[in-house]
C-alpha cells in the first residue's frame, strides 16, 4: 500500500513538473534556434544547430535591425532600468512595511482596522483602472518616463502586500523578546532593529522577493507611463521587438529575452530560499 | 544592589479591571522576597510594574532610595528571567549572555571575561557557541540567569522561572537559584505559584489574592501562624484540612470527635458559634505509632479510613465526612480560589510509613490538639493567631476585602480568575 502511495506521488509529481516545465523548455530551446529556423513554420522542440546568435543580437544594439516604428531598440539599457527600478522599489516597499507592519503588530492606536483593511483595498484595485489618471498627473508633475514614475506606483501596489505577509510575522514573535530587551537596557530602537528585525527575517525575505518580483513583472503601467529607454523596463521592451518584418515576429529573440529576464528571478530564488524557510523563531521560548 | 519599597502600589487597566490593589511592600537590600498566589492573584503584574513593563497606576515604586514610576525598564537596571526565558534564538548562548553588556557598549575583552565568568558559574561553558534553539530546558533557563548574572544589576526579578521544567530539574535549579542568590547577595524579587518553591526559597513571602496583600512573613511563620484561610490553605502541601468545630470551654467539637485544646487559644474563640477547625495532616496521627505518654482520650478519636496512600516513608489516609451547608460552601469556595476542584469533604491524614492503617479500617487517630487553628468561617479570619509570629499582616480583614475585588474583577471580566498569568 505504502510503495503504490508513493508510486502515485512520483507519477504525480512528474506530471505536474512537466506541466510547469514543458513552456519554459520550449523557450530556452527556442532561444538557441536561428532566425531562418523559427521561420519554418512547423520547428521541431530541439533546435537543428544551437546557436548563441540571439544571445549577441540580443546584447548588442540595434539587434534586429533599423526599427520601422523609430523605437530605440536598446536591451541592455531596459535591463539597467527594470534592475534600478525593481531594486529601488523592493527596498523602499520593504523599508515602508517593515515600521507599518511592527506598528500594527506591537501598537494598539484608532483606526489599526482601518488601516489594515485599506491596505488591502489598495492591492484589490485593477492596476488597469489606475492608468489613465495615472498618465495624467504623472505628465502634469514631470513624472512621465522616468523612474520614480515607475518606482511610485510599484512601491505603493506592493505595500499592502508586505504590510500583511510581514505583520503576520512580527505577531508571530513573542513579546517577551521585546520585553527583555528591554529590560536588558535597549531602547525601543534597538530592541526593534536587534532583535525583532532579526527574528523577522524570513518574512522581510518573503516580502522583499514578492514585492522585487511584482516589480520585475510587471507591464500595464511599464508600458503607459513610459516612452524611452529612459525609464522603460524589460517587460515593456520586448513589446517592441517586431522586428523587420511585421507579419513574422522574431520568436527566437523573444525567447531568449524571455529566457534572460526570468533569470534574475530563478537565482533570487535560489540564493533566498533558506532565508524564507521559517521557524528561525524556534528555541526562544519553551518547547 | 539595592532596596525595594513598594508604596500603596496599584494596578487598573484600562477597562477597569482591579489587577493590583494598594499592596505595599519593602523589600530589604540583600533579602529573598517570593510572591506567591494562585493565578490571576496580580503576582506577575506587581513584578512587571518594578521592572517597568507595567505602569503604576497609583502609589510609588522606589528602588535604591530612587522613585522609578516613570523610568523605563533600561533605565532601572534590574535584570529579570522570563518564564518562557525569552532568549534571542538567532544569537549563540555567549552573545545572548553578552547582550545587556553590549547594550551598555563594553569593550570587548570587558564583555569577554564577564560572559566567560558568568558561564563558568552557570557551567554553560561547552554550550557557549550554540544557538539556544538546540539546548535543554534546564540549559536555556541557565543561560536566562547568565544574561541576567552578567551585568551588575540593582536586582533581579525572577517571573515563574520554573514552571517550564519537569519535577527533577525542577528542584535541582531551585537549590541552584538559592545558591546563587545567596553567593551574589542581591536583592531578588521571585514569583511562583507553587507553595514548595515559595517555602524553599523564600526570607520573606508575600501571599497575595485578587491583588490583595494576604500575608507577609518568613516560610515559618506562614506555616505556623497563617492569617487567615485562604493563606492556611494555600500554604503546605497536602493542604490543611478545614474541619466543621464548634467551641465549648476548651474542648472543641469536631466531627468525628470531641478534643481538648490550650486555653489560651480556646479563650480566643469563644462564644463565636460554628467556626472553622484547621489541622495540617502532619498533626494527625496513627495512635499506635505515638509516643504513649502523648496518647490520651482527649486527643484521639476513631474513624473509618477511605482510601489509604503509602509513600514509604509516610502514608496519606483519607477520611470523608459530612459538613453543614454553610461551612461546605465556604470550603468549596476556598477551593476555587486555590485553582482547586473541590469534589467531597474529605480529612487528609499524614501518618507515620511504620503505621500499618489499611483501606476501609476503623483506626484510632490522634491529633495534636496545640496546633489547631480556629478560623471565623464568615470573614476567614484566624482566631488563633499568634500575632507576634505572624510577620506583616494588613489590617482590614484582606480575605473578605479580596473577594469584594474579586466580585468587582468578575464584572469587568467574567471568569478572570481561571486565566494564566
Amino acid at each position: 500500500m505504502k510503495g503504490k502511495n508513493a508510486i502515485g506521488t512520483w507519477v504525480g509529481f512528474l506530471l505536474i513538473l512537466l506541466w510547469c516545465l514543458f513552456p519554459v523548455a520550449w523557450i530556452i530551446s527556442l532561444s538557441f534556434k536561428s532566425v531562418n529556423e523559427t521561420a519554418v513554420g512547423s520547428p521541431q522542440f530541439l533546435p537543428k544547430d544551437a546557436t548563441f546568435e540571439n544571445y549577441k543580437a540580443l546584447w548588442d544594439w540595434p539587434f534586429i535591425g533599423p526599427d520601422p516604428t523609430g523605437v530605440e531598440q536598446d536591451f541592455q539599457k531596459a535591463l539597467l532600468n527594470s534592475f534600478g527600478i525593481s531594486i529601488i522599489a523592493t527596498v523602499l516597499s520593504v523599508i515602508l512595511a517593515t515600521l507599518a507592519a511592527y506598528a500594527i503588530a506591537r501598537l494598539e492606536f484608532k483606526g489599526k482596522r482601518l488601516v489594515l483593511s485599506l491596505a488591502l483595498a489598495i492591492a484589490m484595485f485593477p492596476v488597469v483602472a489606475l492608468v489613465g489618471p495615472l498618465f495624467d498627473l504623472w505628465t502634469r508633475f514631470g513624472l512621465f518616463n522616468t523612474w520614480p514614475g515607475l518606482i511610485i506606483p510599484y512601491m505603493s501596489f506592493t505595500l499592502p502586500l508586505a504590510i500583511w505577509t510581514l505583520s503576520a510575522f512580527f505577531r508571530e514573535i513573542p513579546w517577551e523578546m521585546e520585553q527583555a530587551a528591554q529590560v536588558d537596557g535597549a531602547t525601543s530602537w534597538q530592541a526593534f532593529r536587534k532583535v525583532i528585525v532579526p527574528l523577522a527575517a524570513p518574512g522581510v525575505f518573503t516580502a522583499a522577493i514578492l514585492t522585487f518580483f511584482f516589480a520585475w513583472n510587471e507591464f500595464v503601467l511599464a508600458i503607459s507611463l513610459t516612452s524611452t529607454t529612459a525609464s522603460r523596463t524589460v517587460p515593456a521592451q520586448m513589446s517592441f521587438f517586431v522586428g523587420p518584418d511585421p507579419f513574422n515576429p522574431p520568436y527566437a529573440q523573444l525567447a531568449t529575452a524571455s529566457v534572460i529576464v526570468t533569470l534574475p528571478v530563478i537565482i533570487i530564488v535560489l540564493l533566498f530560499q533558506r532565508k524564507i524557510v521559517a521557524g528561525l523563531t524556534s528555541g526562544a521560548v519553551k518547547g | 544592589m539595592a532596596a525595594i519599597e513598594m508604596k500603596n502600589i496599584v494596578k487598573q487597566y484600562g477597562d477597569g479591571f482591579p489587577a493590583v490593589n494598594d499592596i505595599s511592600i519593602d523589600v530589604a537590600d540583600g533579602e529573598f522576597l517570593i510572591l506567591v498566589g494562585p493565578s490571576g492573584c496580580g503576582k506577575s503584574t506587581l513584578l512587571r510594574m518594578i521592572v517597568g513593563l507595567e505602569d503604576i497606576t497609583s502609589g510609588d515604586m522606589v528602588i535604591g532610595g530612587k522613585k522609578v514610576n516613570d523610568l523605563a525598564p533600561r533605565d532601572r537596571n534590574l535584570a529579570m528571567v522570563f518564564q518562557n526565558y525569552a532568549l534571542y534564538p538567532h544569537l549563540t548562548v555567549y552573545e545572548n549572555i553578552a547582550f545587556p553588556l553590549r547594550l551598555a557598549g563594553a569593550s570587548d575583552s570587558e564583555v569577554d571575561q564577564k560572559v566567560r565568568d558568568a558561564s563558568k558559574t552557570l557551567e554553560l561553558d561547552e554550550h557557549l557557541e550554540r544557538k539556544p534553539g538546540n539546548l535543554s530546558g534546564g540549559q536555556r533557563q541557565r543561560v536566562a540567569m547568565g544574561r541576567a548574572i552578567v551585568r551588575q544589576a540593582e536586582a533581579f526579578l525572577f517571573d515563574e522561572p520554573l514552571s517550564n521544567l519537569d519535577a527533577k530539574l525542577r528542584g535541582q535549579m531551585r537549590t541552584e537559584i538559592s545558591r546563587l542568590q545567596k553567593r551574589l547577595g542581591i536583592t531578588t524579587v521571585y514569583v511562583t505559584h507553587d507553595q514548595t518553591e515559595a517555602m524553599t526559597l523564600g526570607d520573606r513571602v508575600a501571599v497575595l489574592k485578587r491583588g490583595i496583600l494576604q500575608q507577609l512573613a518568613t516560610p515559618r511563620e506562614l506555616y505556623e501562624n497563617p492569617a487567615n484561610l485562604f493563606v492556611a490553605g494555600f500554604i503546605g502541601s497536602p493542604p490543611m484540612n478545614f474541619l466543621p468545630a464548634e467551641v465549648k470551654g476548651n474542648q472543641v467539637e469536631l466531627p468525628f470527635g470531641t478534643v481538648t485544646i490550650p486555653e489560651e487559644r480556646a479563650a480566643k474563640a469563644q462564644g463565636k458559634g460554628l467556626l472553622m477547625a484547621g489541622i495540617r495532616p502532619e498533626h494527625f496521627e496513627d495512635a499506635s505509632v505515638v509516643d504513649e505518654d502523648k496518647v490520651s482520650d482527649e486527643a484521639t478519636f476513631n474513624a473509618t479510613v477511605d482510601v489509604v496512600e503509602w509513600l514509604g516513608n509516610e502514608a496519606y489516609a483519607y477520611i470523608p465526612f459530612e459538613a453543614p451547608p454553610e461551612v461546605a460552601k465556604q470550603l468549596q469556595q476556598l477551593e476555587r480560589d486555590l485553582d482547586g476542584e473541590s469534589l467531597r469533604t474529605q480529612l487528609v491524614i499524614s501518618l507515620d510509613g511504620a503505621s500499618r492503617i489499611s483501606e476501609g479500617d476503623e483506626a484510632t487517630i490522634w491529633v495534636d490538639a496545640r496546633k489547631i487553628h480556629l478560623f471565623d468561617p464568615a470573614t476567614g479570619e484566624n482566631l488563633t493567631m499568634d500575632a507576634e509570629r505572624a510577620g506583616t499582616v494588613p489590617g482590614g480583614n484582606a480575605m473578605a476585602k479580596a473577594e469584594e475585588v474579586g466580585r468587582e474583577q468578575d464584572d469587568v471580566q467574567p471568569g478572570s480568575d481561571t486565566a494564566t498569568t
